[in-house]
């Protein structure tokens, strides 16, 4: 898994030390601080959530609580699964999801949070609200790049 | 506090224009604007101007100067970004600087210039109104968005894919004979039906085209108003915007737009009338299921009963609430950064009595409008009124 979450943290994570960015271990694009080591926390199974003193939860990069206006937010273990809550089958996309088509974007509640993937493993006239799923991060068809995937339990 | 009274406003016509640029297409709609107001350029203040994607569309930023030049104005220019709801904010904040007795005159308007981009690529420039790192790179498409919605709405009051059609189909029918609507043409019910799907369950008739124009208001004071003795019957009497989370997994109802409530609530308190007031309105139908969303959260109907307003008609043009008689988004079309903007001219037009709709609503002398933005993370809601 090491492996893919040097894909994952282009951003050198939390290995970054006084030497800097090291070039080339995950191309010269700069990524997203908080984020890219939030998704790969899901690629290794260890997801997590941010959660406020009151039960609200948020997803990083956050400081303040958009629910409660806390600051003071711990990091605390996604639940393994979640229940969808919407989903629709996509046909019409972007060029970056082109090759992609057509697939089933979803909302996915996981509790204290919900996320927003793609979800796999199922015909696509099958899917539907309330099925249970699992999250991982695998790879959009046309791009390669990392996507949050939910498939069924 | 002065009322905001409405001067002039002009349209461009609105469609598939790639070859225009931008700033040709607000030249046009302001030179319209202008000649209706009969007010000249030297006495405008200021000029708000709404842009969503002109950056993706014409490698263009900073519009705000370039536009003012386009439209012959020497005053402080200034862009408003709002996602769909640009031009909205931008006519939201004029109608706050002409009140505050800052300016006398503002010229308020946006514009958005997307087919040249090609389906593909306005799709793409559509989606950076959501989440890029939670919604966008999980593959949600503005349509899809949208869709969830709609499914979350089916799944919490019922509704069918047959109701939408209808919405879509009246708005089609109320853009007949509006000579700026993109598509001058009636949808039955049955066509609207078998559309190919873009995002379950809405299909090709659900959803607004990718649209290229502008749109641009004179504002005046009432005070400047009767000073020149302009012919501006009909005033901006309400103004108010929400906001909401921005993605729509922080939201606690995916079949419920609080921007949209707080923004009707803000413009009703102001105007001092209630939802029961509205003789007619203009909603951002982007997708038909968006339309029974404004009508719920306006506060125009009860939760779960909207879905079924334009099936039974009551929305329509011959209805007790005419709603969207200028074609709505999904006719009219949606060139988003003037789409807030073109509400408000075609609201006015309405009211004045100078509209191909007008007939619709003889006698009605209060109207709104409402804008959104994104999936509704942004909303602004306007009270028109006939005045004395």
């Amino acid at each position: 898994m090491t492996e893919r979450n040097d894909r994952l943290r282009t951003d050198g994570g939390e290995e970054q030390g006084d030497g800097g960015d090291e070039p080339g271990d995950g191309g010269d694009e700069p990524g997203d601080a908080g984020f890219d080591e939030w998704l790969a926390a899901i690629d290794d199974g260890e997801g997590y959530y941010l959660e406020s003193p009151t039960g609200e939860g948020s997803l990083p990069p956050r400081r303040i609580c958009p629910h409660s206006g806390s600051t003071d937010i711990e990091e605390k273990p996604l639940p393994e699964t979640g229940t969808i809550e919407a989903v629709t089958v996509v046909h019409v996309a972007s060029p970056q999801f082109a090759e992609d088509t057509p697939y089933a974007t979803a909302v996915v509640d996981f509790g204290p949070v919900r996320l927003t993937g793609v979800v796999r493993g199922v015909d696509l006239e099958a899917v539907e609200t309330g099925t249970t799923v699992e999250p991982s991060v695998e790879e959009r068809e046309t791009t390669g790049d990392p996507l949050l995937v939910f498939r069924p339990v | 506090m002065t009322a905001v009274r409405v001067a002039g406003v002009g349209l461009t016509h609105f469609g598939q224009i790639p070859e225009r640029t931008g700033r040709d297409l607000f030249a046009e709609a302001s030179q319209l604007a202008f000649e209706d107001a009969s007010v000249p350029r030297e006495d405008v203040a200021q000029l708000n101007y709404g842009n969503f994607m002109g950056a993706l569309a014409e490698h263009q930023g900073h519009q705000a100067p370039l536009m003012a030049e386009a439209a012959g104005l020497d005053c402080p220019a200034t862009r408003y970004e709002e996602a769909c709801a640009s031009a909205g904010v931008a006519v939201r904040e004029a109608v706050k600087t002409v009140r505050s007795g800052e300016a006398d005159v503002v010229a308020v308007g946006g514009m958005e210039r997307m087919t040249n981009l090609g389906t593909a690529g306005a799709t793409e420039g559509l989606a950076i109104a959501a989440d890029d790192l939670f919604e966008v790179r999980a593959g949600m498409t503005f349509p899809g968005a949208y869709a969830l919605m709609a499914s979350a709405y089916f799944d919490e009051y019922g509704g069918s894919r047959e109701d939408l059609a209808h919405v879509a189909s009246k708005n089609h029918g109320n853009a007949v004979e509006n000579e700026y609507a993109q598509y001058q043409r009636a949808v039955s019910v049955e066509k609207a039906m078998d559309a190919p799907p873009v995002a379950e369950p809405l299909y090709l008739f659900d959803c607004a085209p990718i649209t290229d124009g502008a749109a641009a208001l004179v504002l005046v004071s009432d005070d400047y108003a009767e000073a020149n003795d302009l012919d501006a019957p009909v005033g901006i009497v309400g103004s108010g915007q929400g906001t909401d989370k921005m993605a729509l997994q922080d939201r606690d109802d995916l079949a419920w737009t609080p921007a949209t409530e707080q923004a009707a609530e803000m413009a009703y308190a102001d105007a001092a009338i209630e939802a029961d007031d509205v003789e007619l309105a203009e909603v951002h139908d982007c997708f038909t299921i968006a339309e029974v969303l404004a009508l719920e959260s306006l506060g125009l109907y009860e939760p779960g009963h909207a879905i079924g307003a334009a099936r039974r008609g009551e929305t329509a043009a011959d209805g007790d609430l005419p709603v969207n008689l200028s074609g709505g988004l999904k006719a009219k079309g949606h060139p988003v950064g003037a789409t807030g903007a073109s509400q408000v001219v075609e609201m006015t037009r309405l009211l004045r009595g100078d509209h191909p709709n007008s007939d619709a609503v003889d006698d009605a002398r209060l109207g709104i409008t409402h804008n959104a933005g994104g999936t509704v993370a942004s909303a602004v809601v306007h009270v028109l009124e006939v005045l004395a």
